[in-house]
């Protein structure tokens, strides 16, 4: 039932990654101490696969996806180590120019939660989205960019632009795109807003979005269906999509693959079927039977999220944990490989269907 | 030209807003025709002894002063002297200000702190007294009122720049744009800016009151420009000496004094309300 290390490196290398995580450690500089948020966290993300990571909130799901595009808070964050690979480049090592010019908003594109703050309220939908396209456009030409405070936007590019804008706004389901255009942000409503979040996250054709609980502030039929189109405009298209949540009903209708997190560390990285039926790690089984049902009582996990400035050692699962042993406080267990892509990291995994612990 | 359109629509849909719009529509209106409009326009500068406080009548509307010039003439000459303090005064202000608050918005270090203390210490001296003694040492001229107003003004502007600047760093919006490679320069003018351009419309439309208030004090003190300017404050002090029996020659520019700044007063209000961008062009549809 597991394997080597030397295993699961060679499992994950045969999955063709396009971003690969690798011993991920940030560390939050406080008042009243270092909290390491990230604890050596292990993350992939193939060619076209929608993965989902889930977690509470404060796990540092958001730290990690700020991680990856290097935009973690200046001054309160430090990288302590571990590396951020991005189609064969380190991206921890680029400088912000290169970072700017090549990935953000080029090859790794970022959905925000909060579809209220993210448009400037004084200017029109067109000018905003037009303003990205002058920069970050596929036709628009790599360089330093940015910098200039008047930079001419070529006309014939500008029409070009304007055009595969139009029709973006049309496969994210917007009526009547070229008056929406024209509309101050505030004319539309949370789901409508996020649409066109989606369209300016895939206008400049990534190869990965990174999507921060986009469905979030949203209510649930209209999360319903903005994870549909999400789903299939990605897949249409072969973007690869990062997909931060708590939701775990979210996770299921969206991800192909899901990651937990717990306290900065990943716990179970498994395809999404295996996930809700078969999860190995007792802290994936207590979070799937804390999902609260019409009958039946509230299974919540006893416990408390620790804190991450003096956080448990080993295992951050292991003081809250039935399965828990000495051996689980002295050191945090090994990737295992339970079977093809599914990993976890515990010394004592489950390997029994999710209704045998109910 | 639309936006300038649609402001003030709906500027005189608000009945206090209208009534400072329409007092400072007037009192531009009475600058620009002044010559047109005054009954003596060379009153200005001549002196006629033999008509020396007479009473307002069919001759003299207002009145006339010690000098024995109109008293309403003058009147309409010293609105031109008003705007142009009021608006040097606070364009400079402007100028000085409004980058002083984005520079120390935008940055986090001590350069920044410094910017706010440095204001924080113009804001602790009383303005009068500093435009005293800043009019009492450069001796009173007009570019002397102008220099120490918008000197004494401008950390208002810094203050509200500095404040809306920070809370803007937040919203997701602009700190998106900074991570998608924009410059200080192009992030601060052409995405921070805009979005505060509201409060600084209407701190500069009470800052317009604000000045001209202390502009006439200053002139009333003797620190303004000085005879035969037609200066309203200056006018106000010539007068006590004939009180109470010369009124009109003190209730004229008490009066235009009153006037003009609740006008960019309730102006400044009705801005604040109107700016609102939620306001602009129809109403949020849901769905």
């Amino acid at each position: 039932m597991t394997c080597s290390i030397r295993d699961f490196a060679a499992a994950r290398r045969a999955m063709a990654e396009l971003l690969s995580v690798r011993d991920l450690r940030v560390d939050f500089v406080t008042d009243r101490g270092v909290a390491q948020v990230l604890d050596g966290i292990n993350l992939d993300v193939a060619a076209g696969e929608v993965v989902g990571l889930v977690g509470e909130s404060g796990c540092g799901k958001t730290t990690l996806a700020r991680a990856i595009l290097g935009i973690l808070p200046a001054g309160a964050a430090r990288v302590r180590g571990g590396a951020v690979r991005f189609k064969g480049k380190d991206l921890l090592s680029q400088d912000a120019a290169t970072l700017n010019d090549e990935v953000r908003g080029r090859a790794i594109t970022f959905i925000p939660q909060d579809p209220f703050t993210s448009f400037s309220p004084v200017f029109s939908v067109q000018t905003q989205i037009m303003d990205l396209m002058k920069w970050k456009s596929p036709r628009a030409a790599a360089g330093r960019r940015g910098s200039s405070l008047f930079q001419r936007y070529p006309r014939e590019r500008y029409r070009a632009d304007h055009a595969s804008v139009l029709e973006t706004l049309r496969a994210v389901q917007l009526p009547e795109p070229a008056r929406a255009l024209r509309r101050l942000p505030h004319e539309f409503s949370g789901g409508q807003r996020q649409r066109l979040m989606i369209a300016m996250a895939l206008l400049p054709r990534p190869d990965l979005i990174i999507a921060d609980e986009p469905t979030t502030a949203l209510d649930v039929t209209i999360q319903a269906q903005i994870l549909r189109l999400l789903r299939a405009l990605v897949k249409e298209r072969g973007v690869s999509v990062l997909f931060t949540t708590h939701d775990l009903g979210t996770a299921h209708e969206i991800c192909d693959r899901v990651v937990v997190m717990y306290a900065g560390q990943e716990m179970e990285d498994a395809p999404r079927d295996v996930f809700f039926e078969r999860p190995a790690h007792p802290y994936t089984r207590r979070l799937l039977a804390s999902v609260p049902s019409a009958d039946g009582p509230l299974r919540d996990i006893p416990g408390e999220v620790p804190s991450l400035i003096a956080a448990p050692s080993g295992c951050r699962f292991h003081p809250r944990c039935d399965y828990a042993t000495a051996e689980c406080g002295a050191g945090r267990p090994a990737p295992w490989v339970v079977a093809d892509t599914h990993v976890v990291r515990c010394h004592h995994p489950v390997d029994a269907p999710i209704e045998a612990d109910a | 030209m639309t936006n300038i359109w649609f402001v003030l629509t709906r500027l005189a849909r608000d009945r206090s807003a209208l009534i400072g719009l329409v007092l400072i529509g007037g009192l531009i209106l009475t600058a620009l025709l002044a010559p047109v409009l005054s009954t003596h326009p060379d009153d200005v500068f001549e002196l006629h002894p033999s008509e020396r406080l007479k009473p307002p009548g069919p001759a003299h509307w207002l009145g006339t002063d010690r000098m024995g010039a109109d008293v309403y003439s003058r009147l309409l000459f010293g609105a031109r002297i008003t705007i142009l303090i009021g608006v040097i005064a606070v364009g400079a202000a402007l100028v000085i200000g409004v980058p002083i608050g984005l520079v120390a918005g935008y940055h986090h270090g001590w350069f920044s702190d410094l910017l706010m203390r440095v204001s924080d210490v113009f804001l602790a001296v009383p303005q009068v007294v500093l435009a005293i003694a800043i009019a009492q040492t450069l001796g009173p001229s007009l570019p002397n009122v102008i220099l120490a107003l918008s000197v004494t003004y401008w950390p208002w502007f810094a203050r509200v720049v500095y404040a809306e600047t920070r809370s803007l760093q937040k919203e997701v919006f602009i700190e998106s744009t900074g991570a998608l490679g924009a410059s200080p320069w192009r992030l601060t003018v052409l995405h921070v800016l805009p979005n505060i351009a509201s409060p600084i419309i209407v701190r500069a439309s009470i800052g317009m009151g604000f000045t001209i208030l202390t502009a006439a004090a200053l002139g009333f003190l003797g620190l303004g420009p000085p005879p035969p300017t037609p200066e309203w404050g200056r006018t106000i002090a010539e007068s006590r000496e004939f009180l109470p029996d010369a009124w009109w020659y003190a209730a004229a520019p008490g009066l235009a004094i009153f006037l003009t700044v609740m006008g960019f007063n309730l102006l400044g209000d009705g801005l604040r309300d109107v700016l609102d961008p939620r306001l602009r062009r129809g109403t949020a549809r849901d769905g």
